[in-house]
């Protein structure tokens, strides 16, 4: 058996492959779930019916999957240029403080909800943008490395949430009332300033929140970007060689602003639709929206998609399906490990895909020498 | 080496090679590029295995499984590429992956292996700071490493893959002294090139491979330049074509005491003031690291100049912006071919509109208009034509003629006012070398301004119809095509003042 590297990547493979990987992965879970004397194909069903087929399966696994579409894209859009921001956790979190500020101040004001919907997107995309743009600036300007400052500040703005309500009586926290004396509690958005879904009418209604269609359209908008733009252009040879960037003449520094601008603004947009469609309050908790890692497991999204913006959405929903099933099937007769070896699984066989896509595997001898001329 | 065979998807890069070297000779294998000179030096130091064939030494026939047992074989290479670690010192690289003596002790004894360094290099006359970290060393100091790094390790064999391609002609001297003074202590040396007079200069036989296969070896001493590039090419060559002079036009590149900051901190440009007129070619020669890079990127916008005055056309440009140098009508073939002059991984398309992307051509506000540019890039393609699987392939799937064609192409077609071209046939083969040789002609013959850097001082006497010699990143000299002299030359270039220079 021999490798050898593809000359030609046909187009097919970059779908069979994915979808090779994914089979492999749910054959070898099936075996870890023998392994270990459980019923591979119940569990299965389980898992199938928790996700999609159960009444309220479908808005549960989008109120996973929203989020994690929008952090996916945020590091599709920055890892594409290998800016690889890793801070779209904190960027979600300053997008959620920013989109909450919005919808209390223009939502209490009385302003029509299109427009405080609308001041909380762009509230949110402001907020993430400019978390983001502290380790971009520091990287176009400083050269520092981008991986370590935008990690970091997500602890920064993890604290920063928590403190905002349960540390001080900021704009943010409810401050009156029974419940509000007895444990720190945030505000509740005004009834204006909530995202509205679409109900669509099958097994028994499925909410569709706006966030998830605000995700789709993000990710239409930014393979726009990178494959139909000059700025797009700039971003693929600036991701592949800066050298040749500046040596076309392209404007190396403010890209990179841009191009973290732009990651950090689809975290934060993620973070409005966090208060948005689902909390309706900014999640202050350290055990609630922080526990979720929605940032860090967006990367793992984005790395699944190879990058590409369209493929994000499908993964976020496939990953956003799998934990929501792994926190419903939490039992005694299900085992609570599965999710997350599962996970591993895909990732590790659709990070080894990658290898069949550029090189084949050749079963047999070598062949025969050419006869002498 | 007997009848090796290697295969790759889609070509045959050895078909049934023979290569037998013997102790104590300089043995040099001649072809053109893809003639598998470089597969079978990579098989015989354990890089590729061979598909068929086996390899004797001594009359043993050896198993290589690794580069590593070639090592222990004491074979070594001396890549065309460096394979150096840049950050680390000169002696660091020597040690490096060396698992006898001192290389292989948890702590490593600089001053014991620097001083050894330091001994190697002074009785073989390669001199190189052994403290040097190798980033801050030209090519040429670069290479001398790399032979230490056999020497460090007793190679009883050594390969050197095309060795001349960045030196001078007295840097080349000293290495073929170098290396008959290896092979008079009965090492063997494995000398592949594609320069005829080089081949005659330094080797005892000469083999010639010709599209992977093993067409003939022959005495050095009874060959003649013409026969060996005959076996080579498999057909008779025409000889160099003489520039014709032309009238010079206007000024196109006016540089006035201009200094750049080298790499290493302190000034690698120091006041050099050179004139380059539309439809002349100039040729810059000189030692490498002597401030050529430097001058090239400094016009290029590539690296700011910290004095002086770079006019092109007559108009003062901003320098370290290399979109005002662009705009002003510069076109540069950067040395760097794969690192600078192409984003490797980009689609050959891509590559072709990597600076014309911004014209109406190319793109009508911020859209693109991918329609034109894979019309343009097919074009462009056949007309400079470049081998390549079509447009939409990766620039790093060319071979290196071919990736000169697509940043030639580039260049060319965008309409400049002045080329530099910096070492554009550093690594072609005898074909391409006349292809962009003719390119370059016929861009001066269009009236562009043509700045040639090369280390190659053949290619400088086909070619200029001026030669500036740089020494220490000022022009020392200057003389027209017509009265130069290589001897006046070669000494500018070591330093030596000019009898008529002015």
């Amino acid at each position: 058996m021999r490798i050898e590297r593809r000359l030609r990547q046909p187009r097919w493979l970059l779908f069979a492959v994915p979808a090779g990987s994914l089979v492999f992965a749910f054959f070898a879970s099936g075996l870890v779930l023998l392994a270990t004397g459980h019923d591979a194909v119940s569990s299965y069903r389980q898992i199938v019916d928790a996700a999609f087929l159960n009444s309220g399966a479908v808005g549960q696994t989008l109120t996973q999957a929203t989020p994690l579409a929008f952090t996916g894209l945020a590091a599709a859009a920055a890892f594409r240029m290998r800016l690889f921001n890793i801070g779209a956790e904190g960027q979600l979190f300053m997008g959620a403080i920013a989109a909450d500020a919005a919808g209390l101040y223009l939502g209490g004001a009385g302003w029509p909800t299109p427009l405080v919907i609308f001041a909380m997107i762009v509230a949110g995309c402001a907020g993430g943008a400019a978390w983001a743009l502290i380790p971009g600036a520091l990287r176009a300007f400083f050269k520092t490395n981008e991986i370590i400052t935008s990690l970091m500040l997500n602890y920064v703005a993890a604290y920063i949430l928590t403190y905002l309500v349960f540390n001080t009586e900021s704009y943010w926290r409810q401050t009156t009332g029974f419940n509000a004396s007895v444990f720190p509690t945030a505000k509740t958005l005004p009834d204006r300033a909530l995202w509205p879904g679409a109900v669509i009418h099958v097994r028994g209604g499925v909410a569709l929140p706006l966030g998830a269609g605000l995700a789709v359209l993000v990710a239409i908008l930014l393979w726009f970007l990178y494959t139909r733009t000059r700025f797009g252009f700039e971003a693929q040879v600036l991701g592949d060689s800066p050298r040749a960037a500046r040596y076309a003449g392209m404007r190396t520094r403010r890209k990179i602003l841009a191009v973290m601008g732009i990651s950090g603004a689809v975290a934060g947009l993620g973070g409005a639709s966090q208060v948005g469609d689902f909390s309706h309050m900014l999640d202050a908790d350290p055990n609630g929206l922080q526990r979720q890692y929605y940032g860090y497991t967006g990367i793992v999204v984005a790395a699944l998609a190879r990058y590409n913006p369209l493929a994000v959405v499908p993964v976020a929903v496939l990953i956003g399906a799998l934990q929501n099933a792994g926190n419903t099937l939490q039992g005694a007769d299900f085992p609570s490990g599965l999710v997350g070896v599962m996970q591993g699984i895909i990732l590790f066989s659709a990070l080894g895909g990658e290898l069949l896509v550029r090189y084949r595997v050749r079963v047999g001898r070598a062949l025969p020498a050419v006869e002498a001329a | 080496m007997r009848g090796i065979v290697k295969r790759f998807p889609g070509v045959l890069a050895n078909d049934q090679v023979d290569f037998a070297a013997a102790a104590g000779e300089v043995h040099s294998l001649l072809g053109e590029n893809g003639a598998g000179k470089s597969t079978l030096s990579n098989i015989l130091t354990g890089l590729y295995r061979p598909d068929a064939g086996e390899i004797l030494l001594d009359g043993r026939p050896m198993q290589f499984h690794s580069p590593r047992d070639a090592l222990d074989a004491r074979i070594f290479m001396v890549h065309q590429h460096f394979r150096l670690v840049e950050t680390f010192t000169v002696a660091e690289n020597v040690v490096l992956g060396d698992h006898r003596g001192e290389g292989r002790t948890f702590r490593l004894r600089h001053s014991a292996i620097e001083r050894r360094v330091a001994e190697l290099s002074k009785r073989y006359g390669l001199a190189v700071d052994p403290r040097a970290p190798v980033w801050q060393l030209s090519l040429g100091e670069q290479q001398r490493v790399e032979i230490l790094k056999a020497l460090y390790r007793e190679a009883r064999i050594l390969i050197l893959d095309e060795p001349t391609a960045v030196l001078t002609p007295q840097e080349a001297d000293a290495l073929f002294a170098t290396l008959r003074e290896m092979a008079a202590e009965g090492r063997t040396v494995v000398f592949i090139s594609h320069k005829l007079h080089e081949v005659k200069a330094v080797a005892d036989r000469v083999t010639v491979l010709r599209g992977g296969r093993s067409i003939a070896t022959v005495q050095a001493a009874d060959a003649t330049p013409r026969s060996l590039a005959s076996l080579m090419v498999g057909r008779e060559l025409e000889g160099p074509v003489v520039a014709r002079a032309r009238a010079p036009g206007d000024p196109v590149l006016e540089l006035a005491d201009v200094w750049a900051d080298g790499d290493r901190g302190g000034p690698a440009l120091r006041g050099a003031s050179l004139v380059v007129r539309a439809g002349e070619i100039v040729a810059v020669a000189g030692v490498a690291g002597n401030g050529q890079r430097e001058l090239a990127e400094t016009v290029a916008g590539m690296r700011p100049a910290t004095g002086g005055t770079i006019r092109i056309a007559g108009r003062a440009i901003r320098g370290g912006d290399p979109r005002a140098a662009i705009a002003a009508g510069v076109a540069y073939v950067p040395e760097d071919r794969l690192g600078t002059g192409v984003a490797p991984s980009l689609s050959i398309a891509s590559n072709l509109a990597l600076k014309g992307y911004r014209d109406p051509q190319a793109s009508r506000g911020p859209l693109l208009r991918l329609g034109r540019i894979r019309e343009r890039a097919a074009e462009l393609i056949q007309r400079y034509r470049i081998a390549a699987p079509g447009p939409s392939a990766p620039a790093r799937l060319l071979s290196g003629g071919n990736l000169q064609k697509v940043v030639l192409a580039r260049e060319f077609s965008g309409k400049p006012r002045l080329l530099i071209a910096a070492s554009p046939t550093r690594g072609l083969d005898v074909g391409s070398i006349e292809t962009v040789h003719a390119y370059l002609r016929d861009a001066a013959a269009d009236g562009v301004g043509v700045l040639l850097i090369s280390e190659d001082l053949d290619e400088i006497l086909t070619l200029a119809d001026r030669v500036a010699v740089m020494y220490e990143g000022a022009i020392a000299g200057e003389t027209a095509r017509a009265e130069a002299d290589v001897e006046e030359i070669g000494l500018l270039m070591a330093g030596g003042r000019a009898s008529h220079a002015d």
